[in-house]
């Protein structure tokens, strides 16, 4: 049991700049996600503090130990690879005890342990078998059990459920998620599946382009996006940004008027697709419907309006054919404002 | 496309097939007829012959001795350079090239090469004069220093032959994910925990490879001992070599080719045995 600090890590590999000055802290038990398109530097991070990877600057403190310069086997952390990485020539129970042994614990001491992992992880039956007779999701289970049976201060995880497919993936992000509140370990968990990170994690470290833009819970991150990637990144669909340009501290889209954070200038308007309300009225703003897709619980509507792509959710049975115009009213206490230019979000006036 | 005929692939084999028929199958039924054969009559005499020979339990001996030590040490000292080269970011491909210069010297030429270095009036003999070690030429390579010119066949040998075993495991250890070493060391392993429990036995494969390929080459050791020792050092090949010219008995000299081939089936067997190789346990 241990906090994680990250402070200024900078990675540079040559010219290219992968981690600008990062700082994180990951209280003692907490599940933190780190969350971002592929390449913006989230597994070189969790590669930094496992050790796997140099820091060009900057210091990692795990439980209030500066391990920085230590080699991984010396920062008492277990990590979960995203290709499993469960040794081929050896049986589940002697993956799962692989860490214990290593370290020299005595054969009784290793066998209680392995049970205990393996009983958590529903492996005790394969206990004997080789990884080759082994499923994708149970291999993922012997990488879980394996890293949970050192009993870690720190657990990483590196895009765990990637390599499984969709159903399997659902269940075992479940179960992962039960198996580590009981275990109460603090663990970093690296992910590109938004999905993913906000069903897991207590909360969500959106990372772009080295840098972490934002973090937050996951129903805070979903409803305060800071920046305009993370209201993109984060939730399908997408925000909705739709440029809008106020004057007078209102802004009109087509007859409906709404109010803008600045007095005069243009701003981008950001609301979620469930957000937006679709009416007949007259006074509501115009979309032009252009595809719509059932969903089963609902019809995401795709359509355009102020000259960009809006996805709003109409009633599973709304008849909205391809071409009908409609109008929709977003709800202002949804709605988060933004600056065009930087991209961040402006604070409402009241 | 057009269908394909069933006998494409059998055709398309079949220059090999004949390659191998005319230059390997047919020399290799001849060279079995040829031992058992004296005087045009069916016969053991040829065995006999070699057995009783002066030279036979020494080449015997000697062979079986520069295997004993020259395949483990190869062996070892490739895999030291395997992982260490494994560890080099830059200027890699350089060492790679020079380690591996010997794979493209002949065997006969390489022989020379040592010759020349340990001669009575050679390199090493100067190197040593210089240092006042000796006062005047030195001989090592004569039949009454048979322990030296052992060790220079020895030598010789490793500096020929390793970079086969080496270029063999580099091979092999490029084949293994380096996925299995990350979780090895963040599980706890020392560099030599991790050697022993992970890169060892995933390289099998690579090694039992190297191992069957090198002592089979090894039983079959000629041109290097011959050029540094003549027959001050007996050989199995080197005496079916001496059989079939200076002798001009041809069956002998089949004789002796049968006791190496047996030799080397022998040792490939024993290597099977000795290193399982389970392709359910390879990632």
């Amino acid at each position: 049991m241990a906090d994680i600090q990250i402070d200024r890590i900078v990675k540079a590999f040559g010219t290219v700049v992968a981690l600008e000055e990062v700082r994180l802290d990951v209280p003692d038990g907490e599940f933190l996600a780190l969350l971002g398109p592929s390449g913006c530097g989230k597994t070189t991070l969790l590669r930094i503090i496992a050790g796997l990877e140099t820091q060009t600057s900057g210091r990692v403190r795990i439980g209030g130990r500066d391990v920085s310069d230590l080699p991984p086997r010396r920062r008492a952390l277990a990590m979960v690879f995203q290709n499993y990485a469960v040794f081929p020539h050896m049986t589940v129970a002697e993956n799962i005890g692989f860490g214990l042994r290593m370290r020299g614990d005595d054969a009784a001491t290793v066998r209680a342990a392995v049970g205990r992992a393996a009983e958590l992880l529903k492996m005790t039956p394969y206990l004997d078998r080789y990884p080759s007779k082994l499923s994708g999701g149970q291999r993922q289970r012997v990488a879980v059990a394996r890293a949970l049976a050192v009993e870690p201060a720190v657990l990483l995880m590196d895009e765990p459920l990637s390599n499984l497919d969709a159903l399997l993936r659902l269940e075992m992000r479940a179960e992962l998620k039960a198996v580590l509140r009981e275990a109460g370990t603090t663990t970093l968990y690296v992910t590109h599946d938004q999905t993913e990170a906000m069903g897991l994690a207590d909360r969500i470290a959106v990372m772009e382009k080295g840098r972490i833009v934002q973090i937050d819970r996951p129903a805070a991150l979903y409803r305060h996006p800071r920046t305009r990637f993370v209201g993109g990144f984060v939730g399908t669909p997408p925000m909705n940004f739709i440029p809008v340009v106020a004057a007078g501290g209102r802004a009109m889209i087509g007859p409906l008027a709404v109010q803008a954070p600045v007095r005069d200038g243009p701003v981008l308007m950001g609301v979620r697709a469930e957000d937006l309300d679709l009416t007949d009225d007259d006074g509501a703003a115009p979309l032009m419907v252009r595809v719509t897709e059932p969903m089963g619980s609902h019809l995401l509507v795709t359509g355009e309006a102020a000259g960009v792509t809006v996805r709003a959710m109409a009633p599973a049975d709304a008849d909205l054919p391809a071409g009908r115009p409609v109008g929709f009213r977003p709800r202002p206490e949804r709605v988060v404002w933004m600056d065009p230019e930087s991209g961040q979000a402006l604070e409402m006036r009241a | 496309m057009p269908a394909r005929s069933p006998y494409l692939p059998y055709l398309l084999i079949a220059p090999s097939i004949l390659f191998l028929a005319v230059f390997f199958l047919w020399p290799f039924a001849q060279t079995v007829v040829m031992a058992f054969t004296v005087d045009g009559q069916t016969s053991t005499g040829n065995f006999a012959r070699m057995a009783a020979d002066l030279n036979f339990w020494p080449a015997m001996g000697n062979t079986f001795a520069l295997v004993i030590v020259v395949v483990p040490l190869q062996v070892a000292l490739a895999l030291t350079m395997a992982v260490m080269i494994q560890k080099m970011t830059t200027g890699r491909d350089i060492v790679l090239w020079i380690w591996t210069i010997p794979l493209g010297i002949s065997d006969l030429a390489a022989g020379l090469a040592w010759l020349a270095i340990l001669s009575n009036n050679g390199y090493f003999n100067t190197v040593l004069f210089h240092l006042g070690i000796i006062s005047g030429p030195t001989g090592w390579l004569s039949y009454e220093t048979p322990l030296t010119l052992f060790f220079a066949v020895v030598v010789a040998e490793v500096w020929r032959a390793t970079a086969l075993v080496f270029v063999i495991l580099v091979a092999g250890l490029q084949l293994i994910p380096k996925e299995y070493a990350e979780a090895a060391e963040v599980f706890g392993a020392s560099p030599w925990q991790r050697f022993r429990h992970v890169t060892l036995p995933l390289l099998k494969p690579s090694l039992q490879s190297a191992l069957i390929l090198r002592t089979v080459l090894a039983f079959e050791v000629f041109a290097v001992a011959y050029a540094l020792g003549g027959r001050n050092i007996p050989i199995l090949v080197g005496e079916a070599y001496t059989w079939m010219n200076a002798n001009q008995n041809t069956g002998v000299a089949a004789a002796y080719a049968g006791v190496v081939l047996l030799v080397s089936l022998a040792s490939t067997i024993v290597w099977l045995r000795v290193i399982r190789v389970r392709r359910e346990h390879l990632p």
